[in-house]
């Protein structure tokens, strides 16, 4: 079968309009929609779609670790797995975990520990599975986003949600949220993880070459991203609480 | 020394991270205290009395607390104890001493036989602290083995809900079911009926309390709708008579 290529635009340029490969502004988040509580197995789990990005979390736990051995004795331990479907991208991806999804893992984990009250379960460990089911650039911080959401719908005692949100610099501009296009041929990406309310930081990556101004500028544009981030994050949790008082009215 | 105000209703839904209280309160359930301040822990209603802010938690896991009455499943059997599963963090833990009258001697007693993998019991947590599992004991009446009836099982943060303001909730539901109602902290419910359609009706009750916790006049509301499934169960009898 032959593929027709689409034309791609210049990329060195810089261009002089205020729009994206996708209509965008520079700083805007893609259209986000969210959903807590979609797995009946799961103790808490969230769905999440962040422009194509599709993303699914689950959180078993506090419970007792197998291998013992692994348990610390004056907290839990989050073990978090993020993982991409063979289906989720354009070109099959083999289902065993990568590297890139061994360290993502990790460091999801490590965006994760410092919002969860850990040390109220000592011996035990807490399981977190994000699954992402379609992926368009962006999924580490799309999975922190909707794990953080099922932790909460678990229940487990947190000291703060946790957003996640990317921004980079693309054809020279600095731009919110990127797209895999934007990433892949943009000159900067930086994930960022945030605690909204504590506004702390739990996940600081770069990929690219920023200057030291403008590097500020990208953190900052990408904690903004989060605080909207973080007011979707609550309306899901509310929106599953309010239909039952609305249900009871009703009656 | 006046406190500062906090920032929310009473019975505002809070999520957590949110920010409740400044000042001179103290940290009640489901929040925690950080340079004077207070936030919420897990999503919930806040409440405050004049000295404390809490969060009336939606969904939460069972904590064990001494005291408690529990409902379990026996997970495992060893040479001088059982693992019952009570649905928390930590499995609890029924030591043979305490089943058996005269000190134990292993290869003598038979423990499978008291109790073996996957029976049902209610129990009382007689010690628990952070470093080992709970204990249980069955030794008081009410406790043991599970042999009949149904059991129903709701998050743990309702069961308060369930037992009502000194019992008024859960004396309704037996007295409009006729049912023995035995209610566990930790979210599982035993019911006993007469019929197995007293025992539906009490599960109805039961899951009609668990939808609708947060709402006022429940009590009443429950009561209702026990009174109005009992009549139209007994129309439908006369019907096929």
């Amino acid at each position: 079968m032959i593929r027709i290529p689409t034309k791609k635009k210049s990329k060195k340029s810089t261009r002089k309009t205020d729009t994206r490969v996708d209509g965008r502004k520079l700083n805007e988040l893609r259209p986000v929609k969210i959903e807590v509580g979609v797995l009946a197995n799961a103790d808490g789990s969230a769905y999440l779609e962040q422009g194509k990005n599709k993303v699914l979390a689950a959180v078993y736990g506090p419970k007792e670790v197998h291998p013992k051995h692994l348990a610390q004795p004056d907290r839990s331990i989050i073990r978090c797995r993020y993982h991409m479907a063979p289906f989720s991208v354009d070109e099959r991806k083999h289902p065993a975990p990568s590297r890139r999804e061994v360290e993502l893992s990790k460091v999801i984990r490590e965006a994760l520990e410092p919002a969860v009250f850990l040390e109220y379960y000592p011996q035990t460990s807490i399981d977190v599975f994000i699954e992402i089911l379609q992926a368009d650039g962006g999924t580490r911080c799309a999975g922190i986003t909707t794990a953080a959401l099922a932790l909460a719908d678990a229940g487990i005692p947190m000291r703060d949600l946790v957003a996640a949100c990317a921004a980079g610099k693309v054809d020279g501009r600095l731009v919110l949220d990127l797209v895999d296009v934007e990433d892949k041929n943009g000159e900067a990406d930086v994930p960022v993880a945030f605690l909204p309310n504590l506004e702390a930081i739990t996940l600081l990556q770069m990929d690219g070459n920023l200057t030291v101004e403008e590097f500020e500028q990208v953190v900052n544009l990408a904690t903004e991203g989060c605080k909207q981030l973080y007011a979707l994050q609550k309306k899901a949790l509310e929106e599953k609480y309010v239909t039952v008082s609305e249900e009871v009215e009703e009656e | 020394m006046t406190k500062l105000p906090v920032f929310h209703e009473k019975k505002e839904l809070v999520t957590p991270g949110d920010l409740l209280a400044e000042g001179e309160y103290t940290a009640g359930e489901n929040t925690y205290k950080e340079d004077a301040k207070i936030y919420a822990t897990r999503v919930g209603l806040v409440d405050y009395t004049a000295r404390e802010v809490f969060v009336i938690a939606l969904k939460a896991f069972y904590v064990p607390k001494f005291g408690d009455t529990v409902i379990g499943k026996v997970t495992e059997v060893t040479t001088g104890s059982w693992m019952v599963d009570i649905n928390a963090p930590h499995p609890a833990m029924l030591r043979a001493s305490d089943v058996l009258d005269r000190p134990f001697r292993s290869r003598k007693s038979d423990l499978p036989s008291l109790f073996d993998v996957g029976d049902l019991l209610i129990a009382k947590i007689v010690a628990y602290d952070r470093t080992r599992p709970p204990l249980l004991t069955v030794r008081e009446p009410g406790l043991g083995k599970i042999v009949r009836g149904q059991l129903v099982e709701i998050t743990p943060t309702k069961i308060p809900r369930a037992i009502g303001r000194q019992g008024s909730m859960v004396n309704a539901i037996k007295k409009e079911t006729g049912c023995q109602i035995t209610i566990g902290q930790n979210g599982m419910i035993l019911i006993n009926g007469k019929t197995p359609e007293d025992e539906q009706l009490a599960i109805m009750a039961i899951r009609k309390v668990e939808e609708e916790a947060h709402t006022s006049g429940l009590t009443d509301r429950v009561t209702e709708m026990l009174r109005k499934e009992k009549e139209s169960d007994k129309n439908t009898d006369e019907e096929e008579e």
